[in-house]
């Protein structure tokens, strides 16, 4: 039976279905299928991939590489949600366009951007490597590709929200007397911390598993230069299927914890909206039962 | 303390929100800053607080000038129209808030908070709901709440943006009055802004009526009321009847009208204003200064209210009392003739426009 605003039975079968179907085609069968690959030779072959040294040195290099990306971006993003939610100047447009770039450039042309930038023929290339500093195909390279490709996660997540907060409430800590520092960590942060969350959330997720930026600035070095996207390219390219495969179900091992986070965050949150609803409640009702009590 | 603005300005790109504003509010007294939207009044408070910093001009507190410090240091109370509560905190710690960001040599004992804020939340009679969310309360609860909490740090001054813009008209009218009592009690110098007349003039000592940046008058409520300095005055404080006529030798005729005003200018374009419940009606045209049909009637509440329509289609609008209304036995269509038993003359008028 269907009203204004449902489809019939019948209707709802076949569009849930479809997307059931392709969900199932594009997401669920490759995972399944890299870590059905992973596993086809057992699992002491399995183990033996991933504690290879190599391999070992791909993951440790993916998480030195994050770990910086992420704070950096993380104290780039609130500055800049900052200033564009609560200022006016000019040039606020072209900040949030530049932003965004990172989004609209693909990832090869990012990375090669910095080996044209810092490459060894160029002035300021020539001067790091003569004070012994390498940037292109080195560790340095590769975390500076990580952090432009994340650039924007936690800042477009932000602005947007601090946007639509509005700064009354900060406007009241100010003249309330609270200094600058006290407005932010008091006001500010308890307001967009769940944006936030997103935010680092994503940008870690992003910031493991880039692979084109990454690529072209790190030179492939194995052992050295390698990140984990990286050492699965390597390990397929030399039919060695099962350690390709091996590294992959960890990627997408890490696809699926970030997409379990995300939902812990959501969930969190709808359980917080619940909880002061239903204080509310409970809140109204002693002040009715107070209210017709006896003076 | 006394505030004293002199000379404010500020614009905003193109638009000059305060032109050269001059005002004096006196130590303890509830001050209301009424005018249309756009007006400057609410730029105006901003800029007392120091939310807001002016192109030129100054802003003196007690007679001293602070129009350069710092707005955490201006120890003036500020209750937002959107209240401004923090969300995540509860209603305690909203109140506890300004208390708990002094410097640590100022900061009172968690104890003397607990008493402080448990002493304004039983004086806005909210005690019972010190745990709870500002989600959780009503748009009154929380404008209370908010006035709470700007009273925390015992500020010198009190501002109020459109205080109960945000509320529906029965919790406006309880409000105003709270408010009123509220300040009756602890006589703290009070500015309030607000659009709606009725509650500049029941609420406040004195009110400014600003327009397009500029103050048109500052007086007591029933000074402004009963001697509009300007014909936008007159308007804006409530229903007007509009007659043009002339001025000459000192006697204004409109029509079969005359009357004698003292010291006004010879004038081709002078206006007249009368308030309905200023105008009498009768049958008799003998010195009325408008004649017209009887459109509508709406007889609901303690006033009748009569709608005109003269012979050009321009409607008067009349207000009776109840018995008056009764002795004359008006139907729709009869033609009746008012006479003024009060008149606002203003010679060379503009016409306001909307």
């Amino acid at each position: 039976m269907s009203t204004l605003t449902t489809e019939s039975q019948s209707v709802r079968i076949v569009l849930i279905g479809t997307a059931v179907l392709f969900l199932s085609l594009f997401l669920l069968l490759p995972l399944l299928v890299v870590f059905q690959q992973a596993l086809s030779q057992g699992l002491a072959l399995y183990f033996s991939a991933l504690i290879d040294p190599d391999a070992w040195d791909a993951i440790k290099l993916t998480l030195l590489a994050t770990s910086i990306a992420l704070p950096l971006n993380l104290v780039f993003g609130v500055a800049a949600a900052w200033c564009i939610a609560r200022f006016d100047f000019r040039g606020k447009s072209l900040l949030t366009t530049l932003i965004d770039l990172p989004f609209s450039v693909s990832p090869v042309v990012a990375g090669l951007m910095f080996v044209l930038l810092f490459g060894v023929n160029t002035p300021q290339g020539a001067w790091l490597d003569a004070h012994g500093m390498r940037v292109v195909f080195a560790v340095p390279g590769i975390v500076l590709a990580s952090v432009f490709v994340t650039f924007p996660f936690v800042a477009r997540e932000l602005i947007p929200l601090m946007q639509s907060q509005g700064s009354d409430e900060e406007q009241a800590a100010l003249v309330l007397g609270a200094s600058g520092w006290q407005t932010f960590w008091r006001v500010t942060v308890p307001n967009i911390k769940w944006g936030l969350l997103y935010g680092v959330i994503l940008t870690n997720a992003r910031a493991m598993g880039e692979f084109g930026a990454v690529s072209v600035v790190s030179g492939h070095i194995r052992g050295e230069t390698n990140t984990l996207p990286l050492h699965v390219e390597i390990l397929y390219n030399e039919y060695n299927f099962v350690g390709a495969f091996a590294c992959a179900s960890l990627l997408a091992l890490l696809a699926l914890l970030t997409l379990l986070a995300k939902s812990l965050v959501e969930w969190r949150q709808t359980r917080q909206i619940l909880q002061a609803k239903s204080l509310t409640l409970e809140v109204r009702l002693n002040a009715t039962n107070r209210s017709s009590q006896p003076a | 303390m006394s505030i004293e603005v002199r000379k404010l300005s500020k614009r905003f790109g193109d638009f000059t929100a305060l032109d050269q504003v001059d005002l004096k509010v006196q130590d303890g007294e509830l001050l209301a800053l009424l005018g249309p939207s756009g007006c400057g009044k609410t730029t105006l408070l901003r800029l007392i607080a120091g939310l807001d910093l002016p192109d030129s001009g100054q802003v003196l507190f007690s007679g001293v000038d602070a129009t350069s410090r710092h707005v955490s240091e201006r120890q003036v109370g500020f209750v937002f129209q959107h209240y401004a509560l923090f969300r995540h905190m509860t209603v305690f710690d909203n109140v506890a808030f300004g208390l708990s960001v002094k410097p640590r040599h100022q900061r009172p004992s968690k104890e003397e908070i607990r008493q402080r804020v448990t002493d304004l939340l039983k004086l806005v009679q909210l005690d019972w709901l010190a745990h709870a969310y500002p989600a959780q309360l009503s748009g009154g609860q929380r404008q209370r709440i908010a006035l709470a909490r700007s009273l925390a740090v015992e500020p010198k001054v009190l501002l109020l943006d459109e205080p109960f813009g945000a509320l529906d008209a029965k919790v406006r009218k309880d409000l105003r009055r709270w408010l009123r009592a509220l300040h009756d009690q602890i006589h703290l110098t009070s500015v309030f802004v607000t659009h709606d007349q009725e509650e500049a003039l029941e609420v406040s000592d004195r009110v400014v009526v600003m327009n397009h940046g500029r103050v048109e008058q500052i007086g007591a409520p029933d000074e402004i009321y009963e001697h509009p300095a300007s014909p936008f005055v007159t308007q804006f404080l409530g229903d007007v009847n509009l007659f043009h006529g002339r001025i000459e030798q000192e006697q204004l005729t409109i029509g079969p009208f005359a009357q004698v005003v003292e010291g006004y200018q010879d004038s081709e374009r002078a206006v007249a204003y009368v308030r309905p419940h200023d105008l009498d009606v009768t049958r008799e045209a003998q010195g009325a200064l408008g004649h017209g049909r009887v459109d509508h009637i709406h007889a609901v509440g303690p006033l009748v209210r009569l709608e005109l329509r003269q012979e050009d289609g321009a409607p008067i609008e009349v207000a009776l009392a109840k018995e008056r209304y009764r002795e004359l036995g008006l139907a729709p269509g009869d033609l009746v003739y008012v006479t003024p038993r009060k008149i606002s003359v203003f010679p060379d008028a503009e016409d306001y426009v909307i």
